[in-house]
């Protein structure tokens, strides 16, 4: 096995064991847009589409490239827009209290 | 290790570090929305150092420029506007398209590295064995997201699909993946063996989620949510970019945790969801007069609006029905019209309510209802011995007793004990069984009361009497 492999194999085996811990016991309120979020992580795939990019170097690959960029691209920007509007909405709720208790 | 990749591979590990950080800070309702920003701040430092290493490498040419910021402007415009303009209840949709997109993009660079090694050229199973897992796992997670995204919306009926002969098509598919796999890592690049892979990959997605019904989709998104995650890491391996196998693995373990938790909500295991054609999910429309037994009390909007006015902790109890009618604002008004008057409103939220854990949660927050009204199971429970009016909306096996005796399919199951509350109203469209298929005996006990109505309907009928008693 070589050692670049080896040591990919490590961090992958531990980021999943950090990923267990770090998620148990989420108050189901929070599951969606955690799940939501989780989501927008693994669009971090857009960094793979700007390195096929660029090595693309005839029409399949230049196909391949931009697919694989719009994909990525919806996922990430997507991702985090609907988690954070999910998540404004928990954000605003003492203020709008407030402005309804003042009524 | 040159300069660049130094620098490079730190920041790597700086935005490794807010994915994680930004996890763990969404556990908590005070600090979610800052570790999703977190998360995000992440993404930015991984996608300048990126942008700076191919620019500094010069490898890129003006093609290559030109489908890359194309295709990067034209999805985020996509994501973005998709994501602002959604309304809440359509969100579980939502996050499965993006999730298909995500596989799909895991996918395209598996293809990509394989294809580049030319016709012919022989492979390390290093690289071959990395290729493989991601071209499946993200063509499974790119179709079957799609069907769950269909299935979510309507586009795609949410009943269970099965086509005569499912089980042999399942084998054969899985020999045929099999057979692609073998060639892909023993057996010099060939474009067919990839294109094998990807179709059957593709099918294997659509024949994994279509059986399922409906109501089970919420456990198959997030289930795929991981599958995703895990063809990034496997991405991560084949371009050999270590935020990509960290973030990746992050989400495949965070996304298996979420699946497992849902699942035990339902008190069914994840195997046996996805052997399908359980349940649709969606209560059936027909009419409420024929399935009516003889010991369930009807009741009118008129006399619901009068107990509620003379009541003094009434707690709402929100279902399926509720996201289904999209009567979320109604519910809002009801409870502001009683808490205007001194009147205790809670919400009972049982974990697998609506769609999505959590979805019934989003609903609420996105009419306004505050946050500390939004009771959890264990909150509710001890709740409803004091509880005058314990109001069901489209809301069934969650709340049906049966769960606590043995020997039926929802024993077991964590259930809000409405019938302990002196009188319970049930607002439902017909007497059909919840998705379990279990009757229900809430609905003929003493204390409780039927209103057969469409919840949006029945709810506006309901405010309109309460409001004319209270004044």
């Amino acid at each position: 096995m070589s050692e670049e492999l080896f040591t990919n194999l490590a961090i992958f085996v531990l980021s999943l064991l950090v990923g267990f811990e770090v998620m148990s016991k989420i108050p189901a309120t929070l599951q969606t847009p955690m799940m939501s979020g989780a989501n927008a992580i693994h669009g971090v795939v857009v960094v793979g589409a700007f390195v096929i990019a660029a090595e693309a170097n005839s029409w399949v690959f230049y196909c391949l490239a931009f697919f694989g960029a719009f994909f990525a691209a919806v996922n990430v920007a997507g991702g985090y827009t609907v988690t954070d509007r999910m998540l404004g909405m928990f954000d605003r709720k003492p203020a709008a209290k407030k402005e309804d208790d003042q009524k | 290790m040159s300069a660049l990749q130094t620098i490079s591979s730190l920041i790597y590990l700086i935005s490794a570090v807010c994915y994680v950080l930004g996890v763990h800070m969404m556990r908590s309702p005070k600090t979610a929305r800052h570790g999703n920003g977190l998360s995000a701040v992440g993404m930015f430092l991984a996608v300048i150092t990126i942008i700076v290493t191919i620019i500094v490498e010069g490898k890129i040419d003006a093609i290559g420029w030109v489908v890359l910021i194309l295709g990067l402007a034209l999805g985020i415009l996509y994501g973005v506007v998709k994501a602002r303009k959604v309304p809440m209840t359509d969100v579980p949709q939502l996050v499965s398209l993006f999730n298909a997109v995500g596989g799909g993009a895991a996918a395209v660079i598996g293809i990509f590295d394989y294809l580049l090694k030319g016709d012919g050229a022989s492979l390390s199973i290093a690289f071959s064995l990395p290729v493989l897992l991601d071209v499946i796992i993200g063509g499974i997670t790119f179709s079957g997201s799609l069907i769950a995204t269909g299935k979510l919306s309507g586009h795609v009926s949410g009943k269970p699909i099965t086509v005569p002969g499912a089980r042999i098509l399942n084998i054969i598919v899985v020999i045929a993946i099999l057979a692609s796999a073998w060639f892909m890592i023993g057996y010099p690049t060939n474009i067919w063996y990839v294109i094998l892979a990807l179709a059957m990959s593709l099918v294997f997605g659509l024949l994994m989620t279509l059986p399922i019904g409906g109501a089970d989709m919420p456990v198959v998104v997030s289930l795929l949510n991981a599958f995703t995650g895990l063809a990034v890491a496997f991405a991560g391996f084949v371009i050999n970019n270590q935020v990509l196998i960290i973030a990746g693995a992050l989400v495949g373990a965070a996304g298996t945790i979420l699946t497992l938790q849902m699942a035990d909500a339902m008190n069914r295991s994840v195997a046996n969801i996805l052997a399908g054609g359980f349940g649709t999910g969606d209560s059936d429309t027909s009419s409420a007069a024929d399935a009516v037994p003889v010991d369930v009390k009807e009741t009118s909007a008129d006399d619901i609006g009068l107990q509620l006015a003379y009541a003094q902790n009434v707690m709402i109890v929100p279902g399926y029905g509720l996201a289904a009618a999209q009567a979320q604002h109604e519910v809002a008004e009801l409870a502001k019209v009683l808490t205007d008057k001194g009147i205790n409103v809670n919400y009972a939220i049982h974990p697998v309510a609506g769609r999505m854990p959590g979805h019934m949660n989003v609903l609420l927050a996105d009419v306004n209802v505050p946050y500390e009204q939004m009771k959890q199971l264990d909150d509710a429970n001890p709740m409803f011995e004091s509880t005058d009016v314990s109001l069901v909306i489209g809301a069934n096996d969650v709340t049906n007793p049966l769960a606590r005796e043995s020997g039926n399919e929802i024993s077991g199951m964590p259930i809000l004990d409405v019938d302990k509350s002196k009188s319970v109203v049930v607002i439902k469209r017909s007497m059909s069984t919840g998705y379990a298929g279990v009757q229900n005996p809430l609905f003929s006990m003493d204390n409780t009361q039927m209103f057969f109505s469409d919840a949006k309907k029945g709810l506006q009928d309901i405010v309109a009497s309460t409001k004319q008693y209270l004044e």
